[in-house]
């Protein structure tokens, strides 16, 4: 029965989702087939190009950044000690909120005026005031601050969590044989971490393939799609140019993206079963 | 020098936390300020002003209680749904020898790791062909279908570590299927229910894409892309806006602090298998 439900909802859509992509489709007519050329035209088309590099950079930046930031922080928060309770519900508290609540927050940062301005103002660096969101030139990256705000403290509790897994006698035999903490955490806790390293990849490369939100609520991928992500072109290329087939196609495009990532998950995730 | 390095430690922590959770203090802070105020001080001014005016503006005028209402009419029944049918599965599936279930709970879960794009045309189409399109019922199917596979990967690793002589000496008490489910299996799963109960309200009450995929009128949205839409009506109102976007923010808020533990588990729940 469950299986049934979710046939319905995910295995069936996803195949008629390829189907659609070999189609030219506006949504009232009845679809018709037209083979590849969807995807001939994605090749030559430099919005699909520019979304597809923003994704790569999206990926680098706010992946990278996220997993570095949150081991840092879950390596200086891991020890039990006064105020330590504090400093990780402070960094996860974004984490509970929804990506529109999150934009919101920054938007107000970013605002002429707002807090960013005078902040900049306040140390003397008038000059780089610039209207952050509508500025083709920091426009994603601007976006992209929000995203790994809340990011980090997920990231976090995820690696805290590995963390505490770990078996302290290693690092005291680590010790005892005269490593230093540098030493330590690169041949004991890092190799140790292995299981969360892979999930947390995982859960990143899907996270930012799937980035959409923040996005949309703060830019929708403009001004002149420069933080276009393929996420928000192939949602206003469906329903705003509706153009469903060509959406489709730069669907199947973030699938094939995500297809290593889920693959890999499956093959642990079928180990474990075994 | 320890005490040194503690002062340091606690410095940069606090410092930290100020640039975590200012943002939420100063748009909170912001929510209770007079438009005259902002207007004429800008938004990264001190406050000089009090009001409480501006929840009511959202609550009312901007059509936050709607919402709200609406949200709480996908998100409630969506979890209770999803979490009864994932267990179901998980207990078929981990309690008894059903040929390929090992095939069945590998594509349940590869069909929650696919990029939700894929799906989203299809099921809007869909959505259309069944006479659910812009109805709370298509937020709450689509939801309940997306969800199930990683509830029930999740569940059926916990059942699956269950004893089995419990089953057995319940089945030579005389228990049947059903009873050893309900009286039995529910309860011991109580802990992994919480955290995934806990963990998939916020993600279906903070979800954007499908609500603007499978709906369309105004007055049929949740809270999360309503509070775009209060962007668009009360442009320069930063007050207003605040307000509704602390409203929007209360319910998870709420959820997380009150299951606080279960959370934080269920969110490492995956991560430490």
């Amino acid at each position: 029965m469950p299986f049934a439900v979710e046939s319905i909802w995910v295995f069936w859509p996803a195949l008629q989702g390829f189907w659609f992509s070999l189609t030219r489709w506006d949504g009232m007519s009845p679809p018709t087939f037209v083979g590849t050329d969807n995807y001939v035209e994605l090749a030559g088309d430099a919005t699909f190009r520019g979304a597809l590099l923003n994704t790569v950079i999206w990926l680098v930046l706010f992946g990278g950044l996220s997993v570095l930031g949150g081991f840092g922080m879950a390596l200086v928060l891991q020890k039990e000690r006064r105020g330590v309770g504090f400093y990780r519900a402070a960094l996860f508290t974004p984490v509970v909120f929804s990506l529109v609540v999150t934009a919101l927050v920054w938007r107000v940062f970013y605002q002429p005026d707002g807090i960013a301005d005078t902040l900049l103002r306040a140390v003397g660096l008038e000059h780089l005031i610039r209207p952050w969101l509508a500025d083709p030139q920091t426009a994603l990256y601007a976006v992209i601050l929000p995203a790994l705000w809340r990011q980090i403290g997920y990231v976090m509790v995820l690696f805290l969590a590995g963390l505490k897994a770990i078996d302290p006698a290693l690092h005291e035999a680590a010790r005892m044989d005269g490593a230093n903490s540098w030493q330590r955490l690169r041949h004991v806790t890092i190799p140790q971490l292995k299981g969360v390293n892979a999930v947390v990849l995982s859960v990143i490369v899907i996270d930012s393939l799937r980035s959409f939100d923040i996005v949309w609520s703060l830019t929708k991928g403009g001004p002149y799609h420069s933080s276009e992500l393929l996420s928000t072109y192939m949602y206003s290329t469906a329903f705003q140019s509706l153009r469903l087939g060509y959406a489709s196609a730069i669907a199947v495009v973030i699938f094939v993206l995500a297809l290593a990532v889920i693959l890999g998950y499956l093959v642990r995730a079928f180990r474990e079963e075994a | 020098m320890n005490k040194l390095r503690t002062g340091s430690f606690h410095a940069g922590m606090i410092l930290l936390s100020l640039l975590w959770l200012g943002p939420v203090l100063w748009v909170v802070v912001m929510s209770t300020r007079s438009f005259d105020d902002i207007a004429a001080h800008g938004v990264g001014s001190l406050p000089q002003s009090f009001t409480l005016d501006t929840y009511r503006q959202a609550w009312t005028d901007g059509g936050e209680l709607r919402a709200l209402i609406n949200s709480m009419l996908v998100t409630v029944p969506s979890v209770a749904l999803s979490l009864c049918l994932a267990a179901m599965a998980a207990f078929a599936l981990s309690r008894f020898r059903i040929p390929g279930r090992r095939t069945m709970l590998l594509l349940m879960l590869a069909g929650n790791l696919l990029p939700p794009q894929i799906l989203l045309i299809p099921v809007s189409k869909f959505s259309e062909l069944t006479g659910l399109y812009d109805t709370l019922w298509a937020l709450i199917t689509v939801q309940v279908g997306f969800g199930l596979g990683f509830y029930t990967f999740v569940l059926h690793g916990f059942m699956r570590d269950l004893p089995g002589e419990i089953q057995e000496a319940a089945t030579i008490d005389g228990a049947g299927t059903g009873q050893i489910f309900t009286r039995i299996m529910l309860p011991l799963t109580r802990p992994a229910l919480a955290a995934l109960g806990a963990l998939s309200f916020t993600w279906i009450f903070n979800d954007l894409l499908w609500a603007i995929t499978v709906l369309r009128t105004d007055d049929n949205m949740p809270v999360t892309p309503a509070l775009l839409g209060l962007q668009g009506q009360f442009v320069s109102s930063w007050n207003v806006i605040a307000a509704g976007t602390v409203i929007a923010a209360v319910p998870t808020v709420a959820v997380f602090l009150r299951f606080q533990r279960h959370f934080v588990g269920g969110l490492a729940l995956g991560a430490v298998k």
